[in-house]
């Protein structure tokens, strides 16, 4: 009788040992890394990269800053040479509209789209972090030369 | 009596993973965005070069 109560015991114990180390193993994954190597993604970076040489120029001169919330916007319209004045909005908003979707994309390539929110927080913080100096970067209402 | 402290602690643990799996991965996603930051602007000098410049023996 306490024999098969014994055994019974350790096969539950077992079993909750599993469920936790199946558990275990799901969270440490999840916490590992965020895979930011699908398609979408690598495509999204491809354009980024190639848009950047265009647009560093304009960091460069303060015509264009980056804002608080991950994104860039035109500070400066003066600092924009005549001959790019023209496109400087389009550039600007196709820079913004690929960052948008970029931010979706890893967290729905993640599996946790609800994660978009917190991703771009998280942009928008590396980003300013990680620009040169002499760039410019949106705090509070203002800009701030880095 | 213990079934039902066992089914307990099963139920505890499952809901735990739950909320780990759930809570967003601030560590990773900044590892994430550094590493897409650098690669977009290039601030390391990505690349295919593996072989440093060995000095010649």
């Amino acid at each position: 009788m306490s024999g098969s109560l014994n055994r019974s015991n350790m096969h539950n114990i077992k079993s909750i040992f599993l469920v936790g180390l199946m558990c275990f193993a799901t969270w440490a994954q999840a916490e590992a890394d965020l895979d930011v190597a699908t398609p979408a993604i690598s495509a999204l970076k491809n354009s980024m990269q190639a848009r950047h040489a265009q647009l560093a120029a304009h960091y460069a001169s303060g015509a264009v800053g980056l804002t608080k919330d991950g994104l860039i916007a035109l500070r400066d319209i003066t600092a924009v040479p005549l001959k790019d004045r023209q496109g400087i909005n389009a550039l600007v908003a196709a820079e913004n509209d690929d960052r948008v979707a970029l931010y979706k994309e890893i967290a729905a390539g993640n599996g946790h789209p609800e994660w978009r929110g917190e991703i771009q927080n998280t942009f928008s913080i590396r980003w300013i972090d990680k620009e040169p100096a002499g760039w410019y970067y949106e705090s509070g209402s203002a800009w701030v030369k880095k | 009596m213990k079934k039902a402290v066992i089914a307990m602690v099963v139920t505890l643990g499952l809901s735990a993973c739950v909320t780990i799996n759930i809570y967003f991965p601030a560590a990773a996603a900044e590892k994430a965005a550094d590493k897409i930051i650098d690669d977009i602007w290039r601030l390391k000098d990505a690349g295919p070069s593996p072989k440093k410049e060995e000095p010649a023996k």
